[in-house]
């Protein structure tokens, strides 16, 4: 048996990675990712892992090193938040070009400007486009079994892809649950040993990594990246009902919660997902066919489930917690209008922008949001395709 | 009656949210006496950086830009190169100058811009919580280093002043402490004379300020003033690093 615990999504994440133990960590610290790094530095100091931890200068030399460790034959984790994410940004590119399994929590927070530490969604959004893996955690359970998985998933040979495990910024980063861990074996046996099949300085295999690739090659080699994302969605899947062999929970590319039958939905990701729940198991009681699609894999986005999910709704509400500037609608909504597309049946959908710069979500606007729902089933009419929740307007 | 000592016009009437014991709040005091002093009050530009002076530009009574982490070096030379006869100056901890921005810092003085840096060293990052610096000492403890900072995996302790001495485009290079009144007294000259060579010489200067975190260091704010004195000032001596521009 493994054991329960209180803890806080930093220090379930540290937790994670210690039962993980990378070879390298190369960390800049952020606020709210901070105690991820802080908690396992304590476990470098006392030797209880053996991972090289690098102090380095900025998220920017953070990547890069991981890069470097990652070449090397190393697996090598980093973690940040916001614009550390962003600095981020070009080695994020980079690390999924090459095809190297690094595996980042990411700890949500709104992107300056304004400067802001709390929570949305427009740091892990924004960085959808970069190759990365995206994997959303409801909760601290949800971030220690993700960040498990992901490392399975990422040195799949099939993938060989990094994966980003988000959690949202001191909502679930520094709130205390509960927690239950496996035992340090059983993750030990779980995630194997990584090994690079094309290391640096093996010298029968000798290899150049990054080199030039202009009009003559780029293209096929975006080309395999893109099939091996698209073939990460069968792996999770695979390492999800692997994973339910050691703790008992199963994980899908998406949650579907109460949508047996459900005629009113919303679809969202991250902490909000459980304010959701708390909403449709009341409404249920009274009667109304209320459902929640839960976002897990962002990356590869799952269209066919989702579509599937969503088709017998006669109204869903996406729930964004962040903005594409001058796109109609959120990251979350665009996908899935878009996927709701084949459908032969037009399902109404509509879009919601909320919580941005960390603004609190509550019971009351989720349901708010179905009783708007409520209204475009009976009418079939949209009045406003995007809106806002929780901001004075 | 007399009035003798009374908040500088510069200084805006609200309380801090500094620790006691910080430094942070005296170095203020200094600049914005000097910005009254010098009658440059509405001339004078501040970039704050990212870190526990992210809001000064609530304490001080002039126009100042709040950047990203570590590049106020780059945003001042956009400033001054546009606004030249303004008084500029960059306000920056150890994290941010010395660890994120030091390629910002490095190219802003070598390229001579002529603007004035105000570097606050408390050896750690005392907004996230102290964890370790560029600046942090050997065998300080840290929140990431919590036996002591060790040489052999974290590397030694940056000297920035020292650094950046043997770039041309440098003009002054001064480290100095707020532990003790003379040396409150001292900074407030050196910081004073970094705004003359800007004003007087367009030339780039730093300041570099050994400044208590009572709080990060886990010490009471005199204990605090007693570890600088002890363990800081030994490695980072007070001295003027590099003058190639000495004032009449
Ligand atoms: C790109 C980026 N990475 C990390 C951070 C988080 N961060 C904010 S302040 C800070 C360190 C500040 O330390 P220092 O500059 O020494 O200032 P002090 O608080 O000690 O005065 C860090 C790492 C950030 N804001 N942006
Ligand atoms: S944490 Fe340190 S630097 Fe920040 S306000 Fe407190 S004493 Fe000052
Ligand atoms: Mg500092």
């Amino acid at each position: 048996m493994g054991k329960i615990v209180g803890l806080t999504g930093d220090e379930t994440a540290a937790e994670a990675m210690r039962q993980i133990n990378p070879d390298v960590l190369a960390a800049y610290p952020i606020t709210p990712q901070t105690e991820i790094v802080q908690n396992f530095s304590q476990f470098v100091a006392n030797g209880v892992v053996s991972t090289e931890m690098i102090r380095v200068e900025s998220e920017h030399s953070a990547m890069s090193a991981c890069i470097g460790a990652a070449a090397s034959g190393a697996r090598a984790m980093t973690a940040t938040s916001a614009n550390g994410l962003a600095l981020m940004w070009e080695i994020c590119y980079i690390a999924a070009s090459y095809r190297l399994p690094i595996v980042m929590p990411l700890v949500n927070r709104a992107l300056s400007g304004p400067i802001n530490i709390h929570c949305d969604h427009s740091d892990s959004m924004g960085a959808r486009d970069s190759g990365w893996i995206q994997l959303y955690s409801e909760n601290c359970q949800e971030i220690y079994d993700n960040l498990i998985q992901a490392i399975r998933i990422a040195e799949d040979k099939e993938v060989l892809l990094p994966v980003m495990v988000t959690l949202d910024g001191f909502i679930i980063s520094h709130a205390m649950e509960r927690v239950e861990i496996l035992e340090d074996e059983k993750v030990t046996e779980f995630i194997g040993e990584y090994k690079n099949p094309y290391s640096l300085l093996d010298v029968d295999n000798p290899v150049t990594w990054g080199p030039l690739d202009l009009y003559d090659y780029y293209f096929e080699h975006k080309r395999q990246q893109i099939e091996a994302i698209e073939k990460a969605g069968e792996v999770i899947q695979r390492v999800g009902k692997e994973f339910k062999e050691i703790s008992g929970r199963s994980y899908e590319l998406m949650e579907n919660y109460r949508l047996e039958g459900a005629d009113l939905v919303i679809v969202a990701a991250g902490s909000t997902a459980g304010t959701v729940k708390a909403v449709v198991n009341q409404l249920r009681e009274e009667g109304v066919k209320a459902g929640l699609l839960k976002i897990r894999a962002f990356r590869p986005f799952p269209v066919r489930e989702v579509s599937q999910a969503l088709k017998n709704a006669k109204a869903v509400a996406i729930l964004d917690r962040s903005v594409s500037f001058g796109a109609e609608g959120g990251p979350i909504f665009l996908e899935i209008r878009s996927a709701l597309f084949e459908e032969a049946k037009r399902v109404p959908v509509v879009n919601y922008i909320y919580g941005l710069g960390g603004r609190d979500i509550g019971i009351d606007e989720i349901k708010a949001v179905y009783k708007n729902l409520e209204r475009i089933a009976q009418t079939k009419k949209i009045e406003k395709l995007v809106g806002y929740l929780g901001l004075r307007e | 009656m007399r009035i003798g000592f009374k908040r500088p016009e510069s200084m805006r009437n609200s309380p801090t949210h500094y620790c006691p014991g910080c430094g942070h709040g005296i170095v203020h005091r200094l600049i914005c006496e000097i910005v009254d002093e010098l009658r440059i009050r509405e001339k004078t530009i501040g970039i704050c950086p990212v870190g526990c002076s992210v809001i000064a530009y609530d304490y001080f009574y002039f126009d100042m830009v709040e950047v990203a982490h570590g590049r106020a070096p780059a945003v001042a030379t956009g400033i001054k190169r546009v606004q030249t006869e303004k008084v500029v100056f960059t306000y920056q901890g150890d994290g941010d100058l010395a660890s994120i921005g030091t390629a910002e810092i490095v190219h802003a003085a070598s390229r001579g811009e002529p603007f004035s840096v105000i570097f606050i060293n408390n050896a750690t990052y005392g907004m996230t919580g102290g964890q370790m610096a560029p600046t942090t000492l050997l065998g300080q403890k840290t929140t990431t280093t919590p036996f002591g900072r060790d040489a052999k995996e974290a590397g030694y302790p940056l000297k920035v002043c020292e650094l950046l001495s043997s770039l041309p485009g440098v003009a002054y290079l001064e480290r100095i402490a707020v532990n003790n009144p003379v040396n409150i007294r001292k900074t407030k000259k050196a910081i004073k004379k970094s705004f003359h060579l800007q004003i007087e010489k367009n030339r780039f200067s730093l300041v570099e300020i050994l400044s208590p975190c009572p709080t990060c260091w886990r010490l009471s704010p005199l204990e605090s003033l007693k570890w600088l004195e002890e363990n800081m000032i030994p490695y980072y001596s007070l001295e003027v690093v590099k003058d190639s521009v000495p004032l009449p």
